[in-house]
Order: structure tokens, then C-alpha cells, then sequence
């Protein structure tokens, strides 16, 4: 196949021979897990910053507004700047508060978003960790966060903190279960967990193209149940402003409060890079089965635009839903998940096992 | 303090889990504490505590001549300001038995509906970001911009005008006035459909404020709840019809009346009135007498004579009272506002009881409670 040019696996090889040949294997292993780290963290810290950037600028266009313009050309250094306010703002320690929780909270929220994206398929070849169990691993780690969320909320020695984190739990735990058996469809469709596998599975077409109306279905509610789970408008009760102030981070200041907002981020990154991977093929590019011209021409773009291209859509939709929507109330968002969200994909894992069964999807 | 703690602890076995929202807090609109009592997220009892903006006005009021006191109406509920300039106005020209010119009628009518669209407006962005729905903010003042431009053509400032005085107007109004309102309704029928499609039509929005808080027509009247809360719980109590003044007994307009008294209804109710307001608009437009006559002949002092005096006017929010004791003086023995919010806000603890602190939000918005004209 064309896009195969662009694999980058060859490079990723290269330097792993290069530091196994130089080092003994100890400190070679060593090197390369530091190495993917500071990638990483550097990756992280400017795919939040940029998000805020890109959320400030949805925003205003969907208010009639013009977003931040002053810093720099378009505002692009202004999150930068923003991020340097917080990181020189007082750190208040609450009187009353658990200490130790209080401190551990932001860090729990962050390192289960910075976790999950590891295992993201970025591009051919460029993949952190290619666990065979790829999705399930995202799942865990990233519903890990809740922990963090409930610990804020506990330790603020704040009642709306409590509220907003009690929400917070209730919410992330009914919609773990959307989240999980919308992607169970692609799973039975493609029968693998790893996301390698998965993307290469998409080779002839997306599956939310071969699986049709189970698989669009699944989308849909995969990115409903993700924004829940991201506690983004309008699911954004553990936050609430207007009746809970800030939800579970109101006793937060400076960097730590900064933590929560930069995880709130990643995991609409994260949410998005796995509906790009899973639904909508990944890095993998848009082929037509049978029409070998256009696919070649698509195979010209390499596999990293198009992998960011659709997670750039999928935010742009969730960000979308955030600034159009008003906010649910607790037991109509709890309702939605348990009275219509599973039970249309308890269905549809049903109806998705009999098509495969059957082979009535595009191979 | 502890009168009212007491009273609490009675009313809850289980005091502990009291919150208090305010007097800083993003949706109480101001400086105004609700105490809450939750059980969960279910709230059991609400105190609402005012007092923190009070300014004395009334008393004030006492030590100053009838043209100054407009300038104190301004601040009592900020949104409303030319009707509440108007209700002084009118109570002192009603004292000193003066007519008006025809003219006067009409512009003071005019600014009354232009403020009142504003205010509905202003309320509309706020009662968006309660719920949530923060794009709202920024539709509503996108069109509210517009009536302050009027304003300021005309009155020489966009919020607290001061321009309605004892005996007739400030100042002449701009040349282009009628012209500039004729434009605002042309450009305001066209976008405020968009209200509709961003909120009133929204699934989650329905859900949220259908059959909610629902208020009697009982409760409406017991409480004396007026203005277009009390006119979604199908209390008729239109100033405007009851008892007109200014250009209001010249024109038929309709009053907006439902019967249902929830949340909803209390949305539906000021958003049908900012069409009905720009019906009334027209039709005082088309009326309006041409000349350059602004005001009436007036001494230089006021004295009103002795007496009592007693006038109402119907404001965004319902219906403001004004009653002046006079010892013939120039200024007035005692001033008494009766101010439609402070009677709107103490219905919350029987509107609120048993839903949620999302649905306490909801109601506290659709009351539509400027804190100002709480306190005074």
C-alpha cells in the first residue's frame, strides 16, 4: 500500500539499535524509557496548551466573538502566558484540609490522562507502548482519574467540592460502561484489542464505514459517553459553575488548579484520539475499496495529518456540543446513561454480533 | 443571626449539611446569600438573606427634594431605570396635578418598552448561564447593545438614565429617534428567532424547565408575585392594564397570561413579552405626536402639598409602588418603595423545596431577581 512510505518504524528501530549497540541493555533500556518521557511530557504540555488555545478560539466563534488575539500572532502565545500566571500564583493551603490528599489529588488526575495517551498510535510506526490489549488498557488507566477527582472533592474540606466530586463519581462510573461497550462493537468487529492491529484492519475502509449503522450508531455514543466522561459541557457537573462555583477544584490555586485544567484537556484529547483510532481508522488514510487512483492520490498524505486531522474533528465536534448546549441536571444525566445510552448498546452488541456472524459488513 | 439559625435547626433533624450560596456566588446575580439546607443533592429548606447592598434609598430619600430622588430611583433596580424614574415622576405630578404634555406620554412609553425588551434581554444571557448554556450570554448582549446605543443617542447615558424628571423629560430627545427604534424592531425580529433555536427549542432545556418549581395562581396572589413571573401562573396583574398611565391607555396590546406557573412558563412569559413589546413599540410610534415639547411648566421648587400619594408603574419585573407622605415641604416626610423583587425572592423557599440545587438555579433565574431592588 502507498502509505506505507510513510512508515516511521524504520527511524523508531534505528535509534533503539543505535542506544542497544552503544549501552548495555540495563541502561540502553534506561535511556529509551527517559527518552519516550521527556517525548511525551513535552507532546503533553503542548497538545494541552494548544487545546486551550483552540477552545478559546471554538468558543468565540460560536459567540460571536474574536477569541484571544493579542499575544503573539493570533493569540498563540497567550496560553503560554497564561500558564506562566499560574505557575507563579500562590499555592493556598486550605486549613482543615487533608494535606496529603489534598497534595496527591492533581497528580492522580494527570498521570491517568498522561498514561492513556502512551498508548495511542500516533502514526505508522510511531507508537509508544503496542499493548495486545491496547483498548482495554486505555479504559483502565484513564477511568483511573476519577480517584483523583473523588480525593479533590473529599480533601478541600469544601461542601461544593464534596457535591461536585460525588457527581463527578456517580457520572464517570455510568458512563465507563457506554464508553466500553461502544467500543466493543468495533472490537467484534475487527476481533482484535490491539490498536496496531485495528488501524491496519481499516486498510480498505473506516470502520464506521464497513460497519454501517451499528458502527455509526457506536460513534455517536462513544463520543456522548466521552464527553461525560471528560466532564465537558454538557456533562460538566462536577464543575457546574453556575451552582457549584468550581466543583471539585474550587480550593485549587495556581499550578495544581492548572493540573486539572490541563487534564481536563488531555482527556478530550485522549477521547478523541481513540474515536479517531477506533472509528474512523486512525493514521490510517481514506481509502475507497475499488477505487485505486483516489486511494493512491489519499496515501500522498502522511499517516500523522491524518490521524490528527480526524482527533481535530472529533474535539471540534465536542467542543461544539459544549458551547451550544445547556447543562443536564444529575438525575437526567444519570437517566440518559442508564435508560437509554446501555440499552441501546446492549442492543447493538447484539445486533453487531449477528452481523458479524452473518458476514453482512463490508470486508 | 442565631433567630434565624434556630429556626433552621428546628425545621432539620439533621442540620449539619447547610450551604451557603452567596452573597458571592455566580448565580445568585449578586450579593444575595440563600442558606440551604441539603439532603444530598435534594434541598430541604432555604433562607434567603438580604441586606448586603442595602443603601438606605428610602431614608435617603427623606433628606432630598423630589428632581434628586429620580437619580436614587435609577439605582434600585438597575435594569429598569426609566420606569422607575417614571413611578416618582408620576406620583409627584399626580400630587401637584399636572398634565403632562401628550408628547411626554408617549416617549416616556416608548423608553418603558425599549428598557423593558433590554432588561428581558439581559435576563435572557443570565437565565442561559445558569443552566449552563454560556453562548447565551453573548447573543443577548449582542442585541441589548442596540437599545443602549438608543439610549444614549437620546438620554446621554446607556444604563442609569435619569431622564424622566418631574413634569416631563431631561432634555428633548434625538432627532433620530423614532427612526433608530423603527431600525432596532426590524433588526430585533429577525435575530430573536435565534433565542428560540439556541434554548427554547433545546431537548435538555425542556427537561430541565418544564413542570418545575410550578407557582399557584394562589401562591402568586398570597405572595404577591407580579410582573411575568406572576403572569406565567396566570395572575393578571399588568400594571399597564389594571391601571394605565403615560401613552398605555391610548394603544390595545395584549397582555401575556399563562396558567401553567413553571419555569418554563415563567421563560415563555418574557419571551413572548419582548415580541409584544415591540408590537407596543409600533403602534406608540405611529401615534406619537410630532412637535419639541418635553416638559411641562414647573416651579422651580417642588412642593408637593400635604398628603399622601400613592402611584404604581409596571417594571421588567412587576409592579413598583411608590407612596409619598408629604408635610408640604420640599422634600418628602417618608418615601416608601414597594419594589416587585423583594416580594418575587421570598417565594423561593416554596418554589425550591424538594428538587434538586441544579433546579434551586433554574427557579432563582426564572424569578428574574435584580438584588438592588431587594435591599434598596
Amino acid at each position: 500500500m502507498g502509505y506505507q512510505k510513510y512508515d516511521l518504524a524504520p527511524l523508531t528501530h534505528s535509534i533503539d539499535q543505535f542506544l542497544y549497540s552503544h549501552l548495555s541493555s540495563t541502561w540502553a533500556f534506561l535511556a529509551e524509557m527517559t527518552l519516550i518521557g521527556v517525548v511525551f511530557l513535552i507532546f503533553y504540555a503542548v497538545i494541552g496548551l494548544y487545546l486551550v488555545l483552540a477552545e478559546r478560539k471554538v468558543c468565540a466563534f460560536m459567540q460571536n466573538r474574536i477569541g484571544p488575539n493579542r499575544v503573539g500572532w493570533f493569540g498563540v502565545i497567550q496560553t503560554i502566558a497564561d500558564l506562566f500566571k499560574l505557575l507563579l500564583k500562590e499555592l493556598i493551603t486550605i486549613r482543615k484540609a487533608d494535606k496529603l490528599l489534598f497534595n496527591i489529588a492533581p497528580f492522580i488526575v494527570i498521570i491517568a490522562s498522561f498514561l492513556g495517551i502512551a498508548a495511542i498510535p500516533f502514526a505508522m510506526g510511531l507508537h509508544a507502548i503496542d499493548f495486545n490489549i491496547g483498548i482495554f488498557y486505555i479504559m483502565a488507566v484513564s477511568s483511573v482519574g476519577v480517584v483523583g477527582i473523588l480525593i479533590a472533592g473529599w480533601s478541600s474540606n469544601n461542601k461544593y467540592s464534596l457535591i461536585g466530586a460525588m457527581r463527578s463519581g456517580a457520572q464517570i462510573v455510568s458512563y465507563e460502561l457506554s464508553v466500553g461497550l461502544s467500543l466493543l462493537v468495533i472490537v467484534i468487529y475487527s476481533g482484535t484489542l490491539q490498536l496496531s492491529t485495528l488501524v491496519e484492519s481499516q486498510a480498505d475502509a473506516w470502520w464506521i464505514i464497513k460497519g454501517h449503522i451499528p458502527a455509526i450508531l457506536a460513534f455517536f455514543v462513544f463520543v456522548t459517553a466521552g464527553t461525560a466522561e471528560t466532564n465537558r459541557g454538557p456533562f460538566d457537573l462536577a464543575e457546574a459553575e453556575s451552582e457549584l462555583t468550581a466543583g471539585f477544584h474550587t480550593e485549587y490555586s495556581g499550578i495544581k488548579f492548572a493540573f486539572f485544567f490541563l487534564a481536563e484537556y488531555m482527556n478530550m484529547f485522549l477521547v478523541a484520539s481513540v474515536a479517531a483510532t477506533v472509528f474512523l481508522g486512525g493514521w490510517m488514510p481514506l481509502h475507497i475499496p475499488g477505487m485505486e487512483g483516489f486511494n493512491n492520490a489519499m496515501d500522498f498524505i502522511p499517516p500523522i495529518v491524518w490521524y490528527f486531522g480526524k482527533t481535530a474533528f472529533v474535539i471540534f465536534l465536542m467542543m461544539w456540543i459544549k458551547w451550544t448546549f445547556p447543562r443536564l441536571r444529575i438525575d437526567q444525566l444519570l437517566n440518559l446513561e442508564w435508560k437509554y445510552l446501555l440499552p441501546i448498546n446492549l442492543v447493538n452488541i447484539v445486533v453487531v454480533a449477528l452481523i458479524v456472524l452473518m458476514g453482512w459488513y463490508i470486508k | 443571626m442565631s433567630e434565624e439559625k434556630k429556626v433552621i435547626v428546628e425545621l432539620d433533624e439533621n442540620p449539619e449539611y447547610i450551604i451557603n450560596m452567596g452573597p458571592q456566588h455566580p448565580s445568585t446575580h449578586g450579593v444575595l446569600r440563600f442558606e440551604v439546607s441539603l439532603q444530598g443533592e435534594t434541598v430541604k429548606y432555604l433562607i434567603p438573606h438580604c441586606g448586603y447592598i442595602h443603601r438606605g434609598i428610602e431614608k435617603m430619600c427623606e433628606s432630598l427634594t423630589y428632581p434628586q430622588i429620580i437619580h436614587l430611583t435609577d439605582r434600585l433596580d438597575y435594569l429598569s431605570a426609566h420606569m422607575n424614574n417614571e413611578a416618582v415622576s408620576l406620583c409627584v405630578e399626580k400630587a401637584l396635578d399636572i398634565e403632562v404634555p401628550e408628547r411626554v406620554k408617549y416617549i416616556r412609553s416608548i423608553l418603558s418598552e425599549l428598557n423593558r425588551i433590554a432588561s428581558h434581554q439581559l435576563w435572557w444571557c443570565a437565565f442561559g448561564m445558569d443552566l449552563g448554556g454560556l453562548t447565551c450570554f453573548f447573543y443577548g448582549l449582542r442585541d441589548r447593545e442596540k437599545i443602549l446605543d438608543i439610549f444614549e443617542e437620546s438620554c446621554g447615558s446607556r444604563l442609569l438614565h435619569s431622564f424622566v424628571v418631574p413634569g416631563g423629560l431631561m432634555h428633548d430627545v434625538h432627532p433620530n429617534f423614532k427612526q433608530s427604534i423603527r431600525d432596532f424592531i426590524k433588526y430585533f425580529r429577525k435575530l430573536l428567532p435565534e433565542y428560540d433555536t439556541l434554548l427554547t427549542g433545546n431537548v435538555i432545556f425542556q427537561n430541565r424547565t418544564r413542570d418545575l418549581g410550578i407557582m399557584s395562581k394562589e401562591t402568586a396572589i398570597n405572595y404577591g408575585i407580579t410582573g411575568p413571573s406572576g403572569r406565567a401562573s396566570g395572575f393578571a396583574c399588568d400594571v399597564r392594564k389594571v391601571e394605565p398611565y403615560s401613552a398605555y391607555p391610548y394603544i390595545d396590546f395584549k397582555e401575556i397570561l399563562y396558567t401553567e406557573g413553571d419555569t418554563f412558563h415563567r421563560y415563555k412569559a418574557r419571551m413572548d413579552e419582548m415580541w409584544e413589546s415591540m408590537v407596543i413599540l409600533e403602534k406608540l410610534l405611529d401615534k406619537m405626536p410630532d412637535g419639541n415639547d418635553y416638559t411641562a411648566k414647573m416651579k422651580p421648587v417642588i412642593k408637593l402639598p400635604e398628603g399622601e400619594y400613592f402611584q404604581r408603574v409596571e417594571t421588567a419585573r412587576g409592579e413598583l409602588g411608590v407612596y409619598i407622605v408629604s408635610d408640604g415641604n420640599k422634600t418628602p416626610y417618608r418615601l416608601k418603595l414597594r419594589t416587585p423583587n423583594f416580594s418575587n425572592l421570598f417565594v423561593m423557599n416554596k418554589l425550591t423545596a424538594g428538587y434538586k440545587i441544579a433546579d434551586l438555579v433554574a427557579i432563582s433565574g426564572s424569578l428574574d431577581l435584580v438584588i438592588p431592588d431587594i435591599d434598596r
